[in-house]
């Protein structure tokens, strides 16, 4: 182990002593020691690493929330806990999962993380406002937890009024001032990275030589700088209606209940691309690496991200077909929305095409990606069935759209994020998981989150509405086979929390480049220097150049992949 | 453990086996889509897996051709499935004439429904087969939803106005009926049942049940309690002080600002709640709120009421000119 003084090294030295003359060389990680060098550090993969564990802690608070919820409904009766507890349950679940954890885990982890080294840039555009979200994030997150020990909040998620603005009893206010903070956080790391896109990327790095997940963050940063400031707007509004009682939506007051919801899923409607948009630049390299092949239809992938960016901001009113919408209006709303699902669509064959005479190997993050694409599929072809007007009359507000959202945000984003985490750790930590474990760890995730997902498609056709404490009995059977998935789920988001943590000092030394992957991040070592590369690399060629052999072999000598 | 495991929600309307054929269509679209790509997928993993750790794949073939076909391919269906979707839904929300009008106000947790004799029940809802109703629906605090399952349609209640939803039974029996808006700590217990009966035995229904006055005789009782017609109607030696309600449910009303209003439920429930917001053109704000001095049932009787008074003139203009 080196001292804190070896921080720099001459950016000069082509042959750098490897992993295995047992010299670890100057890297992130060991560049400074000490709680202070992790708490006031502008290292944006060290910001990353913080972020890493910020959201694993909400991501277990809101799976425990999950896990509650699904053994309450393992039988008809309520009988568990008392309805209050369980409409508290579910609100915070989807508060802490949607905001604390689907919108900043890929974009904040692995967006921090990989940004600056997919591009050839030392560091993010404003190193000292990405150190600041991470804490505006942390407040935010302490203003909800706040809420949660004083006895929770039991709007929904979704704070409908006139019952947020009036109706509650519970800490409203403090949760939704977490959102309204939390929003900062994002605006911070999405403007950084449009920022950064734009103005620091290595000579030669053109627009279309970016890695396609540089583009779905730069779509994804987009609609958090667009979007974020309405739900705020929407949040403060709420709060001035509930504690100075001005009249803005409850009719008692002169105001409109169904003008909070148009606000509300102006952007919470683009948050769902906010949160699948950067799994799916996850997808594309992966499927590029573990394909060996370009990206079927670069362009268009590219260009499909932007498309769903600004269509993601014309549907919002497909959430209130039924809220007394004028059926005019929601025939617009119906065909728009149908619109946003073609770019999706063009994607996952993208992919699919990629595979096509490619090298395809099984390692664990492929495994992510193909799961994503199947579960994605479902999830947005479901998607279309409920924007069709004469369906979602009949399944809006049933376990089909908690069915169908969950395809998207669980099998989509979480997917994404595992797979994007199995890929990159090498990356990030120098050190290589165990194989076999965490591939079982991605089959049963897989096989739970279908076995809990699907049964509630029929739940939902069945006619169980949603957020229903107890349900009539004819309901139990499929409640029962999702309660059992959500247990091996449960096991398989477990397993991976074990094994990444042994790895750090028991697992293999990765080497630089274990997947024989290209892109800028696999041409630097592992872990990466604090200022990403030793010289700022000139780029020649397009991201996917797995067919160029020289490239290949220059970034991935054949004897160090080990798959 | 309920050993029952039902697959698919019973049809009892006249619409639901349209829903039903709209959701199968898109079903099977859906499941030849995630097949075709969970094939490709599983035959590609197998066909071209890899086989060497220095193999890489073959060179990208251009395809313009493929990225065409399948975007305009999906496209050509969406578009398909949205004409088809959007018709039934024209069909689930637009109730026919000859309708009859029920009431229905929901409220933290309950269901209140008033039938046209003016026979109130709560949580339940006694209907005749084959006969399309439709259901005025409003809320007195938080939003709910009035929803059927059986019948596949749904509308949410919101209060401060109204929404209506309309269905035909095609066959007796009892059906679940849910609040599928979240509402409160007791949601999942504002549940009820929609009781489909024969035409006979629906009579006999409601003549074995305390016979109440009328919605719209309890409204034109309400009416002259509350004292509407000092206003409202023309006595012989003075003109009326505030605009005739003869004729006028249905109609065009020009307001102060000089924009024209139809005067329908909305409309009324305004004028009487806050009659300075819509003033009709001519006449002095003078009439005084109602807010808070009716509840939810008399002003659904009270519309009624006045609704009753637009006879066949319905879509006349107002009988008497505003005053000079």
């Amino acid at each position: 182990m080196n001292d804190t003084g070896m921080t720099t090294t001459p950016a000069d030295t082509t042959v750098l002593p490897g992993p295995e003359t047992g010299y670890e060389r100057p890297n992130y990680l060991n560049a400074a020691y000490g709680l202070r060098s992790w708490l006031l550090t502008r290292d944006h993969k060290r910001i990353a690493i913080l972020y890493l564990i910020s959201v694993t802690v909400f991501f277990a608070i809101g799976g425990l929330f999950a896990l509650l919820i699904r053994l309450e409904l393992l039988t008809p009766e309520g009988d568990m806990v008392q309805p209050d507890t369980y409409n508290r349950l579910f609100t915070m679940h989807g508060i802490v999962m949607v905001f604390f954890f689907l919108i900043p885990a890929i974009p904040a982890v692995l967006g921090n993380f990989l940004v600056p080294l997919m591009i050839g840039a030392k560091d993010l555009a404003f190193p000292k406002l990405n150190l600041a979200s991470w804490y505006v994030y942390n407040v935010a997150g302490l203003f909800t937890l706040w809420s949660i020990a004083h006895g929770g909040v039991d709007t929904g998620w979704t704070f409908y009024t006139p019952f947020s603005t009036h109706y509650s009893n519970t800490y409203v206010i403090s949760a939704a001032l977490g959102i309204f903070i939390s929003g900062f956080s994002s605006i911070f790391t999405g403007l950084n990275f449009i920022v950064t896109i734009h103005r620091m990327r290595a000579p030669g790095m053109t627009w279309f030589r970016l890695p396609l997940f540089i583009w779905s963050h730069y779509a994804t940063s987009l609609i958090i700088v667009l979007g974020t400031p309405v739900v705020a707007v929407t949040i403060l509004m709420v709060a001035a209606e509930r504690v100075l009682h001005l009249g803005i939506f409850d009719p008692a007051l002169g105001g409109d209940p169904v003008l909070f919801q148009h606000l509300f899923w102006f952007y919470s409607h683009p948050a769902v691309y906010i949160m699948i948009l950067p799994a799916m630049g996850v997808v594309s390299e992966l499927v590029a690496a573990f394909s060996r092949k370009p990206v079927f239809g670069y362009k268009v992938v590219a260009f499909a991200s932007i498309g769903i960016a600004v269509l993601g901001f014309l549907v919002w009113g497909h959430h209130m077909f039924v809220a007394g919408e004028s059926v005019y209006i929601a025939t617009v709303f119906s065909v728009l929305s149908m619109l946003v699902a073609i770019p999706s669509a063009v994607k996952v064959f993208n992919w699919t095409a990629t595979l096509y005479e490619g090298s395809v190997s099984y390692q664990t993050p492929m495994l992510y990606a193909l799961g994503f694409i199947g579960l994605f599929t479902l999830g947005g072809l479901t998607g279309v069935m409920v924007a069709t007007l004469g369906i979602d009359a009949h399944v809006h507000d049933t376990y089909f759209i908690v069915a169908h959202f969950h395809y998207i945000m669980v099998g989509g984003t979480i997917m994404g994020y595992m797979g994007g985490l199995h890929y990159w750790w090498p990356k990030i930590t120098g050190k290589l998981y165990p194989a076999f474990l965490s591939r079982l760890a991605a089959l049963l995730i897989f096989v739970g989150f279908n076995l809990t997902f699907f049964p509630q498609f029929i739940l939902g056709y069945l006619g169980m509405p949603r957020r229903y404490w107890s349900y009539p009995p004819e309901f139990q059977v499929l409640n029962v086979l999702s309660t059992a998935g959500a247990s091996i789920l449960g096991v398989g988001y477990i397993l991976p929390l074990f094994y990444f943590i042994w790895s750090m000092r028991y697992g293999k030394k990765s080497g630089d480049n274990p997947w024989g992957a290209v892109g800028l991040e696999w041409d630097t070592p592992s872990p990466p220097p604090t200022e990403n590369f030793h010289t700022i690399p000139v780029v020649t060629h397009g991201p996917y150049e797995y067919n160029t052999k020289e490239v290949h072999d220059r970034t991935s000598p054949p004897e160090a992949r080990v798959g | 453990m309920n050993p029952q495991l039902p697959l698919f929600p019973e049809s009892a309307s006249t619409l639901s086996p349209e829903v039903d054929a709209l959701f199968i269509a898109w079903s099977a679209v859906s499941v030849f889509f995630t097949l075709l790509i969970a094939c490709l997928i599983l035959y590609f993993m197998v066909r071209y897996r890899r086989r060497s750790v220095d193999e890489v794949g073959l060179e990208e073939k251009s395809a313009l051709w493929l990225e065409i076909a399948w975007s305009a391919i999906p496209l050509v269906i969406a578009l398909a499935m949205f004409v088809w979707g959007t018709r039934v839904f024209f069909k689930l929300y637009r109730p026919p004439a000859d309708a009859v009008e029920y009431y229905s106000v929901g409220k933290q947790w309950m269901w209140k429904f008033q039938h046209p004799d003016g026979h109130r029940e709560i949580n339940a809802l006694h209907i005749p087969v084959g006969q399309p109703i439709k259901l005025k629906l409003t809320s007195e605090d938080v939003i709910h939803s009035f929803y059927v399952p059986a019948f596949r349609v749904k509308q949410d209640a919101l209060p401060g106005r109204y929404t209506q939803v309309w269905f035909q039974a095609t066959k007796p029996g009892t059906y679940h009926l849910f609040c599928a808006e979240y509402c409160g700590g007791e949601h999942s217990r504002m549940i009820g049942s929609i009781i489909v009966l024969e035409p006979r035995q629906y009579e006999e229904w409601l003549a074995g049940g305390p016979a109440g006055k009328s919605v719209v005789a309890s409204g034109a009782e309400l009416f002259n309690q509350l004292a509407c017609q000092t206003c409202h109607v023309a006595a012989p030696n003075r003109p009326a002080r505030g605009p005739a309600l003869k004729g006028l449910f249905g109609s065009q009303v020009k307001i102060a600002s000089g924009e024209m209003v139809i005067a329908d439920d909305n409309y009324v429930r305004e004028s009487i709640l806050n009659p300075g917001t819509k003033l009709v053109a001519g006449y002095d704000p003078i009439m005084p709120t109602y807010q808070g001095q009716v509840s939810e049932e008399q002003l659904l009787q009270l519309i009624s009421y006045i609704k009753s008074l637009a006879g066949d003139g319905g879509t006349q203009a107002p009988a008497e000119a505003p005053k000079p």
